[in-house]
This record gives structure tokens, sequence and C-alpha cells, in this order.
């Protein structure tokens, strides 16, 4: 009845986890209870769970994503701490059991529900208002891209209180991560919530790719595109070509798990090799995927707060095509040491270092955009700022691994461990700070808090520091990744030095949430009923904020680069005597209900319950089905309506000035 | 020869650096006995000064243009349609460029020097060591001297060592920091691994890729030592009661962790019976003995 | 979200222009969609190549595979794409009747390439060479079986189509749905060429 599924399977004798357990139940308890209390449910299905309006879309996401980032947080942070206690014949607190789950999970949470989700959430707010539409191409396969990555976050805290996680390491290598040698269910939660949020990523990358190019502004050509779209652009392209790859290979990995295939075992002629080059293959691109959209982030940021025009427009989107491009074919890097010939690792490696070229020009794009501006140093620039310096230290540390000959000395070493976080944190996690800072007036109507905002930004910055170039030299002398205890003395005082670093990121994580805190507490202090807190330059900020749900009432004509910033020079349009209907989506809980059952029949796959599995695969379908049957979608926004929306905000800005 | 003062000038930089960084910390990828490790080291240091030359410009301008071009300074130029312009262009395309052609050619160069699957030349005739991971614990055959060991590696100095790697179970890489290099252990399959010892000590070996929850616990301790005191250990090891045959290879393959070093007299052919646990030499034409794969190593 | 809702939109001025892009716009997306699927296929046929002589001592595809079968098989596929080809010709002109006639051949041929693939799956398996014998059949049935269950997919959404015609008619959104189905179909019929060449010809003979 409940296959592999028994009491046994959760972990009532480990008390950490029982500790968190009854936490997240009290939490989930109190948030229940005061939904009822408050009488918001009704407010939360209509308004948000079954919205498929592109900005709360992106709200949610990168709602679940900071979330997400506490539970990996608190991952990183028991692993600094077992690894500065467990030396000098010390066990730790963590026994391998334990601490194997909590690496695995941190990585794959980082990846795929922190760094993933705050790429697609800030692409969802922004892209359509940059554009110039009025929602995303297909509105309601985005909330079931939603809905699905909901899916594998879930699946991922579920297999901490039932059952267990991955014992892996995050990219599961075989024959490690098959049946053989993980016979638990903790690879099965890694499969399914990789594979079920990977779906709806895919489906994302499509979406947008076809937002970009076919719902542009009218005078938008590719070449007007702000920067922010143009990697997203670009982004979704990555996605579009690697995302295949990972299902693919995870559906191998799977076949060998469930039915006793032999991809990937030692015996019958598997080739382990062959996971690792299809892995590495969707990998290195997906790097692209996280950092590409932070390069737009700062390419905004820089323009709008040095007060000036981008420099080398056409060389930031060069370079941008460029690396998507040279994403694809740079894998073999991340395995020089796994007996390719000579040629073939240098023909990889050097094909790495070309992508130091377009990404140095970035760098130089954004340091001659500061050149002869009138630079702000609001939180924005500041993450910035911290970006450009710690990011070019990260890609010399990268092109330095993509030299075979000096990777086969720092290769899964803490010296890679170092490079990674340090262009994953220092460019990656500093753009999405940066560009959650500076769009957050927009989703929101009103500023954050720029004191907390910016202490927040010196604790991750130093914090990184301290937290990461131990590691570096960790790596020269010698340490290997992932190591439960250390027994080298030379060792140990640059492990609490690392520890001292993770507190201090944890303390900038605190400021974050305090900032938010306190900026929905003084909402009304910080109000920005202009629509344009930071006189901006793309189309984003040409209405109020939050924007209407339509987004634009009449759609703009956009022929320039920074196309508001040349309205606001040359007057911006007056409103028209009469709107249009505007023709919108209606909401819909299909894609909520397809994800309940894609939920169920993840959990059902993992505990082998197979008739469960069953229904909720023909639920998935059927409630697939019932969408299409129903010609209902959508309706029109009437112009009386628009005209009252538009003219509160005109008012709005008029008693203000 | 030049490169090689070159080189040691470096060196002798980088460990002044170390030294006045961080006293008494043992950076052992820049304290190298082995002849790889060496040039390895180098190598890291050469790309390291060559990228620099981008890197520090551009920590330097970030900070000198964040400050000069602040808001608050009125007296700095502002040209806020400024947007262009091909000089600047062709610096920040060209730089890199040419930065990253020279570190392609030296890429190039290297990747074939440094390659681990090339014997090393040397005086001294090389030697063999068979080399197997297992859950959690390495395997070492002497088939030359036939004897095996466990978590404990003798090899004598100047010697060429020619390392054959293969796994019982799943991946792990071999690898000796202070030797130089590493490579992966894959079951079915052998890699190459060509080190060298430059001069007697001891160094610690470990394994770089997860393998399971035994996996820290899988340490050895290299020995360089004379070729006298080689011989002696040898002779030591062959007084060992227990033979290393296929049978008693499986007993040993089960998994235990932290285990303690031993010896053993091997039986000749070991290697390749560990091998064919997943390879059908009948049926496979490249068994064994085969070039790279493209996808990595033969099997 | 307060705003009145209109189910019948014919007021509009806009309206037709406007289904117009927006059926254009999923064809469109759904060819980007399509375009991944072939990502998709594409590393399952890299891995196929890969453990393309892994037959770890089981037996081989030449010994077992029946090429005037599957011969058989291509060609339903093929009919079914020229039969396809014909309802789309009938819904162009807006031939309700026609159109669902030709609908059903497809699904018929359809229905027949996969029966002979199950078929085939089922010989192999009984003659010792199942997808757990070697990872060249492991290869093997996930590459053929990926297509079809691709197949599969196809003539479910076939079906709903037909009933969706039979009871609504050839509406806007069911022209679209209908080229949407036509290109997911043909682009099976060309993974189908692949599958044949590589995995049959090239392995068989």
């Amino acid at each position: 009845m409940f296959g592999k599924l028994t009491f046994d399977a959760i972990p009532l004798h480990e008390p950490i986890l029982v500790v968190t357990m009854i936490a997240v139940v009290l939490g989930g308890l109190a948030v229940f209870a005061g939904l009822t209390y408050f009488k918001k449910w009704g407010y939360l299905w209509t308004e948000w769970l079954t919205s498929v309006d592109h900005k709360k879309i992106g709200v949610m996401y990168i709602a679940v994503a900071l979330v997400m980032l506490l539970r990996g947080f608190a991952d990183a942070i028991m692993m600094r701490t077992q690894q500065a206690l467990a030396h000098g014949g010390a066990e730790g607190y963590l026994p391998p059991h334990h601490y194997d789950q909590i690496f695995t999970a941190h990585g794959t949470i980082m990846i795929f529900f922190v760094a993933m989700p705050l790429v697609v959430g800030l692409m969802n707010i922004v892209v359509p208002l940059q554009i110039g539409a009025r929602d995303v191409a297909f509105p309601f396969l985005n909330s079931l891209s939603f809905w699905l990555f909901v899916v594998g976050a879930l699946l991922i805290n579920v297999s901490l209180f039932v059952g267990e996680f991955a014992m892996t390491g995050w990219v599961a290598y075989p024959p490690l991560s098959g049946i053989e040698y993980s016979p638990g269910v903790g690879v099965d939660y890694y499969i399914w919530a990789l594979q079920i949020s990977g779906i709806g990523t895919l489906l994302t990358g499509v979406n947008f790719f076809v937002t970009i190019i076919k719902m542009r502004a009218p005078g938008m050509t590719l070449m007007k595109m702000p920067i922010f779209t143009w990697t997203i652009l670009c982004t979704a392209v990555i996605i579009c070509g690697a995302f295949p790859i990972l299902t693919a290979v995870l559906g191998m990995l799977t076949l060998d798990r469930y039915l006793d295939f032999h991809f990937f075992t030692n015996e019958a002629g598997g080739n382990p090799m062959m996971y690792v080059n299809l892995l590495w293959a969707w990998g290195h691109p997906e790097v692209y995927i996280l950092i590409l959209p932070a390069f737009g982030v700062f390419s905004e940021v820089t323009a709008t707060f040095a007060r000036k025009r981008l420099f080398g427009y056409h060389s930031m989107v060069w370079a941008t095509v460029a690396i998507t491009v040279l994403s694809f074919v740079v894998w073999l890097h991340h395995f020089f040491t796994m007996g390719s010939g000579a040629s073939v690792n240098a023909f990889f490696g050097i094909a790495t270092m070309i992508i130091a070229i377009p990404t140095g020009v970035k760098i130089f794009t954004w340091l001659f955009t500061m050149y002869r501006g009138r630079l702000e140093f609001t939180t924005p620039i500041l993450w910035t700022l911290g970006f450009l310096v710690t990011f070019s230290i990260g890609g010399m540390t990268g092109v330095l691994l993509a030299v075979p000959g000096a990777d086969f000395l720092l290769h899964n070493s803490l010296f890679l461990i170092a490079h990674f976080h340090n262009v994953i944190i220092g460019g990656a996690v500093f753009g999405y700070m940066a560009g959650i800072a500076y769009w957050f007036p927009k989703a929101f109507g009103f500023k954050l808090h720029e004191g907390w905002g910016k202490a927040s930004f010196w604790f991750w910055c130093i914090g990184f520091y301290f937290a990461f170039m131990p590691l570096y030299i960790l790596g020269f002398m010698g340490m290997t990744r992932r190591l439960n205890t250390v027994d080298n003395p030379e060792w140990v005082p640059l492990t609490y030095v690392a520890l001292f670093g993770a507190v201090l990121v944890g303390i900038g994580i605190l400021c974050t949430v305090i900032q938010f805190v306190v900026s929905i507490m003084n909402r009304k202090k910080n109000m920005d009923v202009t629509g344009d807190p930071w006189n901006g330059r793309t189309l984003e900020w040409s209405m109020s904020s939050p924007p209407p749900f339509y987004n634009f009432a009449v759609v703009p004509h956009a022929d320039k680069l920074d196309a508001f910033h040349e309205m606001k020079r040359d007057g911006l349009p007056t409103p028209p005597a009469t709107y249009s209907p505007i023709h919108m989506p209606k909401n819909t809980g299909v894609g909520l209900v397809m994800s309940a059952f894609a939920l169920a029949f993840g959990f059902a796959l993992i505990w082998h319950i197979w008739w469960l599995a069953a229904v909720s695969f023909v639920g998935t379908f059927v409630a697939l089905i019932s969408r299409s049957y129903n010609e209902d979608v959508d309706y029109y926004v009437q112009p009386d309506e628009i005209a009252r929306i538009e003219q509160a905000h005109i008012q709005a800005k008029a008693n203000q000035a | 020869m030049r490169e090689e003062k070159y080189h040691r000038f470096f060196r002798s930089l980088l460990l002044i650096a170390a030294a006045a960084s961080l006293s008494g910390c043992d950076w052992v990828l820049f304290n190298s006995k082995g002849q790889i490790g060496v040039e390895q080291g180098n190598l890291i240091i050469t790309a390291t000064l060559l990228m620099l030359i981008v890197v520090v410009p551009v920590i330097v301008m970030t900070f000198l243009f964040a400050w000069r071009y602040r808001a608050s300074n009125k007296q700095a130029t502002y040209t806020p349609e400024w947007a262009h312009s091909h000089k600047i262009e062709a610096v920040v395309w060209g730089v890199p460029l040419v930065i990253i052609i020279v570190l392609a050619v030296i890429t190039w160069k290297t990747t074939h020097s440094l390659d681990p699957y090339r014997p090393i030349e040397a005086e001294k005739p090389g030697m063999t060591i068979e080399v197997v991971s297992m859950d959690w614990k390495w395997l070492f055959i002497y088939p030359e001297q036939g004897i095996a060991t466990v978590n404990e590696l003798y090899i004598p100095e100047h010697t060429p060592v020619t390392f054959h790697v293969t796994s019982q179970s799943v991946m792990n890489t071999f690898f000796i920091p202070q030797l130089g290099g590493m490579i992966y252990a894959m079951g079915g399959m052998r890699t190459h691994l060509n080190l060298i010892a430059n001069e007697t000590g001891q160094f610690f070996g470990l394994s770089g890729n997860y393998s399971g929850h035994g996996f820290t616990g899988m340490r050895f301790m290299t020995h360089a030592v004379t070729d006298q005191e080689f011989d002696q250990w040898v002779g030591q090891v062959k007084q060992s009661q227990n033979t290393l045959d296929f049978e008693s290879y499986k007993m040993l393959a089960k998994p235990s962790e932290n285990n303690p070093v031993e010896y053993f007299n091997a039986q000749p052919g070991l290697f390749r019976q560990i091998l064919g646990q997943y390879i059908d030499y009948k049926k496979s034409n490249h068994a064994g003995e085969a070039t790279h794969a493209s996808s990595g190593a033969e099997e | 979200m307060s705003s009145e809702v209109l189910s019948n939109h014919a007021a509009h001025d806009d309206d037709h222009e406007h289904h117009h892009d927006a059926g254009e716009m999923k064809v469109f997306g759904f060819w980007i969609y399509l375009m991944t699927d072939c990502i998709l296929f594409a590393s399952i046929f890299a891995g196929f190549a890969v453990l393309s002589t892994a037959y770890a001592g089981g037996p081989t595809p030449k010994e077992l595979i029946d090429l005037k079968l599957v011969l058989v098989e291509t060609f339903a596929l093929l009919f079914s794409s020229i039969t396809y080809g014909m309802a789309m010709l009938a819904m162009y002109r807006g031939d309700k009747g026609k159109t669902l006639s030709w609908l059903a051949a497809t699904f018929v041929f359809g229905a027949m390439f996969l029966s002979i693939e199950l078929y085939e799956f089922n010989h192999l398996i009984h003659e010792g060479a199942g997808p757990q014998v070697s990872a060249y059949w492991s290869a093997f049935f996930t590459l053929v079986g990926t297509h079809g269950l691709h197949v599969t997919a196809g003539l479910t959404w076939m079906a709903i189509m037909m009933h969706q015609v039979a009871t609504r008619g050839l509406t806007a959104t069911n022209q679209t749905r209908l080229s949407c189905l036509s290109l997911f179909w043909h682009f099976l019929d060309v993974v189908w060429i692949c599958v044949f060449t590589v995995v049959y010809l090239m392995g068989a003979l």
C-alpha cells in the first residue's frame, strides 16, 4: 500500500531534525492560523496562488527562493562548523551519514532552488515591463512553471523529514548514485525534485524566448533592447539548449535505478563517464544561466546610478552572445583529470579561456560606464562595486582552473570550492541582490530601507572574503572537498577563519530579512508614487508602482535605446482621451492542480507507491486536458476601468508634486 | 635553461609571499617534492601573474572611478551621453585577447608536457604500481615486486613511477598533493598517472572525489625513500603471511572505514582480474589496452 | 481584477487580428519546444552512440532485429505523415468531415506503428535481449522507447483533437492546435528516420 514508506522513515532519532521539524510544523500552523484568522485565504487564492500575472509569479519565485536560501545557508553553516570542530581525532557533531546529505542538499538547493528562482523571478518581474508587453507569451505555462518549481522545492524539504536526501554530492556521479551504492530513497528525491522543477524551467525558457522575440513594443528592434532583456534572451536560449540534456541524463539514471538498466553501471558495459559528460554538458551552460542575468542587472544598475548611458552597448550585446555560444563547448573542463588525451584537454581548456575575453570586455564596459558619470552610492551600486572586485578575482581563478596542467593539482580541492563560490556569490548572488534592491520599488511601490541594505552588503562582502579566501589557501595546502573530518593540524586554523566568514554572511542574510521587515513597516515613509524612484532609463519605470495588472494602458513606442530616458527628455506622451480595451488572460488554478498531482507523482515514485503514481499521473493529464476544453480563459479590460486606474496614478503623482 | 631560471624566480617570489602571509603553514602545492608537481605549481604562478595584468588594473579602476566620479564630486567631468569610443573598445577587447593568446600557447604546450599519461624521462629506469580504490581504502599492487599494500605507498626517489589506476566500486581520485597531479579511479577502466619524487620524504595522499561515507578515511602516506630503503621495505612486506589472490581480494573489497595499513604477497595478474570484473575481454575488442576514448579514460 | 468579463469577443474590432497573432505565437512557441525536444533526442542518440558496441557478452542487434518488420513499421509512420498533411489541407479548406477522416486515418497508421514497436519489444525481450541485459540494449530500448512514448502522446493528443473538432468544429483555437500537432507529428517522423538509420540500418546491417 505504501511501497517502501514506513514510520521508520521519519528520523525521530536525529535531535537536529526533530527540532527543525517541530519548528516547521509550528511555523506552518502559525501561518495557517493567521491566514484563517485574518480571512486571507480567499485573497491568497485569487490574487496569488491562481494568478497568471507575471509580476506576481515573479514575486512568488523570489519569496520561495529567499526561504530556500535560509535552508541552504543553514546547511552551509553546519558544514563549516563540522569542519572547524572535527579535527585532532574529534568526530565533530555530524556523522558522515548526516554530513553527506547536508553538502549534497546545500549544492542542490543553492543552484536549483535559490539561484534559479531568483533569476526566473527577476526576469518575470522585469522583462515584460522592459519590452512594453502586457504579459508573457504563455501566462498559463508561466504559472505551471512556477508551481512545478515549487514541487521540486517541496520534495527536497520533505526529504528532510521523511526518509533521507542523496549522499552523493550535488552532481550525483554514478556508480555512487546508482542503486547498488545508494539503495536508499535519497537519490530518488534528488532525481524527482530536479526532474519536475527542471521541466518548469524548460517551459520558462521557451516562454521567455517567445515573449522577447514576439512581444516587444513597436520600434524596439533587437539592438534597441535593454541589456537585461538581452541577457534574459540569451539565458532563455541556454535553458532551451541545456535543460533537455539534464532531463535525458536524469531519465537514464532513473532507468538504471528503477528498472535495472545499465547506462552508468560498472557492469554490463555501462559507462559512468557518459553521465559525467552529459551532466556537465548541461551543468556548464547552467552556470551561464545563473550569471548572465546578473550581468544584465549590473548593466541596468550602473547606467541608472552613474546617470549616464551604458558604455559600449554593442560590445556588451556581442559579448553576451559570445558567452552564450561558448558556454556549450567547454563542459569537459570539469573533468580534465578523467584521462582524456592532452589535445582534448587543451582544446577545452583554451575554449574556456576564450570566455574570459567577452567577460573581461563586460567588466571594462561597466567601468567605463562609471567613468565620467555621477555615481550615487545606493545599495545596488554597492553590490555592483563589490561584484567588480570580487568577480575579477573569481574569474582569474576560473581561468587558472581552465589550464589543465594547473587543474591537475587544483581539481576537487577546496581551491575549486573557493572559485565557484567566488563567481556564484561574488557574481550571481551579488547581482540578484542588486536586482532585488533595484526593482523592489517597482514590484511593491515602496523602496527598501537603504541602511539595512548597505549593512547586508558589507556583511555579505566581507564575510565572503573571510569564508572563501581561506579555502583558496586550503586548496594550495592539498585539502580536498567534502571531507568529514580534518586530520591535518595545519588546516585547522583556516577552517576557523572560514567559519567566521560564514557567520558574517549569516549576519548579512539576517540584515536582509530585517531590511524587509523594517521596509514593510515603514512603507508609508518610503512610498514611491511616481513609479520612477531612481530616475530610471528603461520602460519598466514608465508606469505606476506596482504596475497595473495590464502593465501598459497604451503600448509604448520604443525606437531608441533607454526609451524612457529619451521620453522623459523629449516630453512624455500625454494620456489619450479614451483607452482601447485590453485583452488579458484569466487566472487559473490548473497549474496549481497539475503541480499538486505532480507532487504526489514524484513522492509516489520515490517511495515506490505505484498505485498513487498511476493515479497522480492520470490526474496531471486530466487536469491539462480539462484545461484544453475550457474556452473561457481570457477577457477584455474595459476602457473606463483603465481610465480609472490611470487617472488615480496621475492624480497621486500630481498630489505629491 | 632560461625557462627554469624564470620559474625559479617566480617560485621564490611566491614562497616569500607565502612565508610573509602565513609563516608556518605548508602550501604543499608550492613546496612540491615531485618534478611534475614543481612544473604544475610553476604553471599556476605563471598563469596567475599573466592574468593579474588585467585583474589588478580592473580592481584599481573600480575604486578609482567609483571615488572620482561619485555624485558629490561636481569637479569631475560629466558626459551623460558619451557611450562609445573605438579606442577604448579596441583596448578592452584587445588586451584580454592578447593575454588569452599567450595563455593558450602556454596551455597547449604544458597540457602536452604535463599529460599524466606521458612517461617521465629520467636516468633511472621506471617502475609500475597498480592502484585500486576500494570502499574505503587504497590498494597498491607492485607487480614487479609481487607485493601489495593497503593505505601505504613506498616509492624509490628519482625513479619515474607509472601508476595504473582503477576502482573496485565508485569513482575516486588518486591524489598525492606534494608530488603532483591527480587522476580519476573508475571501475572497469584503467587510467594512468606518471609521477617522480625528487627527494625523500613523507607525503600524504588522499582521494579527491567523494565516494561514500567512508571517503574521509581514504588517506595514505607516501614514503619516498632511497633505493636501499625501498628494497628493505619490499623485503619486509614479503614476510607477510597474507597472500592476495582474487578470492582474498574479494574479501578485502568489502567496505571498511579507516582501514589500517596491511601487507600482502600479491598473486601475478591480479590487477587484470580486477579490471576483468567489469570488462568482457572476449567480446570487447579494445579491452584493457586502448587509445584515449573521446570521453575519457580507456576501457 | 474586477473588470467585466466578456465571453463574446465579437464586439471588438481587433479581435480577429489578435487571435491570429496569438495562434501564430503558439505555433512559434511550440516549434521552439520541439527544438528542445530535438536536443533531448540528441542526448539520447549520443548515449546510444557511446554504448553502441557495449553488448557485454549479450546478444547483438544483428542476431535479433528483423529489418523487414521495421520497414513496415517505418512505412506506417511515413504514411501517417502524409495522411496528416491531407488532414491539414482539409482543415485549410474548412472541410470538417474530411479533416476528421484524415485524422482518423493518421491515427490508425500511428497505432499500427506503435503496435509493431510493442510487438518487436516483446519479441526482443523473449529472445533474451531485454534492456537489463547490457548497456547496448538499455540504450536501444530507451531511444526507441522514448520515440514510442512521443508517438503515444501524439496519438492521445490526436484523439482529443478529433473529439474537439467533432464537437466544436474548426475554430481558430482548434486550427492552432492542429497546426501544433502537425509540427509534432512530422517531427516524430524525422526523428524516426534518424532512429531507423542509426539504430536499425547501421546496427543491424
